[in-house]
């Protein structure tokens, strides 16, 4: 099996913090890999680093089999990478259409044409249309982005990332802030996207984790401390001593 | 026909009266005035296109007004005296060479200036722009052989093909042309793929690079667009006042064009305009009376952007009821 992610030996100082130590980990094509860890693990650091807003110190990062550790963000979207933000991120002024129109337009090309019609290009907005139809967001198609609630706005950045077509989706907190109802919506979209893209989920929701993740990694202060399916992580007695035990607690 | 475009053509027809007007009433100055304010709307309109719609806030942006009319001078300095531009280049009083040369010429300069001052961001932005800018004003006052501080006569307004550019109505109309056609070329910019990207950077940069968009690639691009159109507006200044100058490019012009694009409104496209037309009336009107008529055209700036949010703009479609 290929992995659309491979991260080896990955190291990320900040002074005398080891945010990142030595990590190694793999998303396998078609796998949901969740990323757990207590606040502070370093997991929002690794995330960056696979996007590229961080470089690492050492070690590499493969994407879809190349290379990707230097490279700047936008060259890694073009090899498949896609991701949401921990404190959501939209185009605030322009409408839930209009920002899902400029995620299928960044994909599509044309960006740098001047004398063209955004509004007209039947291509975007056929797509768009198909993305909203059925979702919850469909009557909502016509307003703000910043006027969104919540859950709608974590909802809109799924689609927008989605709409990229990604190999590989970086989810990071998707369930952050969200209702009971709200959360289970989000559990059955990335179940429904899964076969479109591998994802590597950062998630603090447990319930969420188990449910969704193929396989689990847990991070403490910067290492990964075990690996594995949800029941081996569940009984791992190392896991539930440094980050289980505190929910517990 | 919608009515935006009803308004527009009312708008165009009633500028193109302005030198029956003057003529009429006797007062031959409006021509001028009115003039000088269109092309002072397009350039105030180009620095809009990457303050308002791009959120670049560009403090050296009469750099490029000034490079663009410098082209006209010194091309019609060497035209007059029968020499050539760095031994080569041979002048020209050719408004349908002139231009487009202006336009280039501004162009390279906004790339050259954009590449190292889009590197940062906020207030650094700001002031590497006003650097900039700075440069260019010093190195301009230290070219004797373009007069220096006294900047450049020229004698005649550029030649246009079977235009008598001598006369000052058909001068404006040229003038009037122009600054339709870049309105014309704005409206299709922030409409097009390319303006959605730059719309989209200005909101959410972050958000735009994470769906593979190179923002410092399309911010560039756009700098130099809008130096592109200052350079153009600029070259028109120095046909329409016969004389360039390093004053052109004096930081105070870079603040004008932004209290313009401010005054008349940030990120509209007749806003710029608007605010052009307005500074000019009010400084015509109240230079009658003190010399220190900046005070109450501060004070005015400070009650637009405190009461409306958007500027004249703002006001004008409270006004109309929401409308265009």
């Amino acid at each position: 099996m290929t992995h659309v992610l491979e991260i080896s030996g990955l190291v990320k100082k900040f002074g005398g913090l080891t945010a990142t130590d030595h990590v190694s980990l793999t998303v396998d094509t078609g796998e949901i890999h969740a990323l757990i860890g207590p606040n502070g693990a370093g997991k929002s650091t690794l995330i960056n680093q696979i996007c590229g807003e961080i470089i690492p110190n050492a070690g590499h990062i493969h994407l879809a089999g190349r290379e990707v550790t230097r490279l700047p963000p936008a060259d890694r979207v073009a090899l498949g990478l896609g991701r949401t933000f921990q404190i959501t991120s939209l185009l605030d002024d322009m409408t839930v259409r209009q920002n899902l129109g400029l995620a299928v337009q960044a994909r599509e090309g044309g960006n740098f044409h001047i004398f063209d019609r955004a509004a007209k290009r039947a291509e975007i907005w056929d797509e768009v249309g198909e993305t909203l139809n059925d979702t919850a967001l469909s009557p909502r198609a016509d307003i703000a982005a910043a006027d969104l609630s919540h859950g709608e706005k974590k909802q809109l950045e799924l689609l927008m990332a989605l709409s990229q077509r990604p190999r590989l989706l970086l989810l990071d907190e998707p369930m952050a802030g969200l209702g009971h109802l709200e959360s289970q919506q989000m559990i059955d979209s990335l179940r429904a996207a899964r076969s479109d893209c591998a994802m590597l989920l950062v998630e603090h929701d447990m319930e969420a984790v188990f449910a969704l993740a193929d396989r689990i990694s847990v991070l403490v202060y910067g290492r990964v401390i075990a690996a594995g399916t949800a029941d081996e992580i569940r009984a791992n007695p190392a896991v539930r001593e440094a980050y289980l035990g505190e929910e517990d607690a | 026909m919608k009515r935006e475009n009803i308004i527009l053509l009312v708008v165009f027809v009633l500028l193109a009266l302005v030198p029956f007007a003057a003529e009429f009433t006797g007062q031959s100055s409006w021509t001028k005035l009115v003039g000088q304010a269109l092309i002072y709307g397009m350039a105030a309109a180009s620095l809009n296109f990457i303050l308002g719609y791009g959120g670049m806030i560009s403090f050296g942006h009469a750099a490029f007004f000034g490079v663009g009319g410098y082209v006209v001078g010194i091309m019609y300095h060497h035209f007059d005296a029968g020499t050539a531009f760095l031994g080569f280049i041979p002048g020209t009083d050719q408004m349908l060479i002139t231009l487009p040369a202006a336009v280039l010429v501004a162009g390279l300069a906004a790339a050259v200036v954009g590449a190292l001052s889009l590197r940062t961001g906020g207030v650094q932005f700001i002031m590497i722009t006003l650097a900039f800018a700075q440069m260019f004003f010093f190195l301009f006052i230290s070219l004797k052989t373009y007069g220096g501080e006294d900047g450049i006569m020229v004698r005649r307004t550029n030649a246009l093909p079977g235009l008598d550019m001598k006369d000052k109505a058909t001068l404006y109309w040229v003038v009037l042309g122009f600054a339709a056609a870049y309105y014309l070329f704005l409206r299709r910019l922030v409409q097009s793929s390319f303006g959605q990207i730059i719309a989209g950077i200005r909101q959410n940069e972050r958000r735009m690079a994470a769906m593979g968009i190179s923002t410092y690639r399309y911010k560039l691009y756009a700098f130099i667009l809008s130096g592109m159109g200052a350079g153009l507006s600029g070259a028109l200044m120095v046909n329409f006042l016969r004389f360039a100058s390093p004053d052109m490019m004096h930081w105070s012009k870079s603040g004008e064009l932004m209290v313009m694009v401010i005054l008349g409104g940030v990120g509209t496209l007749a806003g710029p305009f608007i605010g052009a037309g307005a500074l000019f009336t009010l400084e015509s009107m109240l230079a009658r009376y003190t010399e220190h008529w900046m005070l109450p055209v501060g004070i005015l700036l400070l009650i637009v952007v405190m009461t409306s949010k958007g500027g004249l703009m703002a006001l004008i479609r409270k006004l109309t009821g929401g409308a265009k």
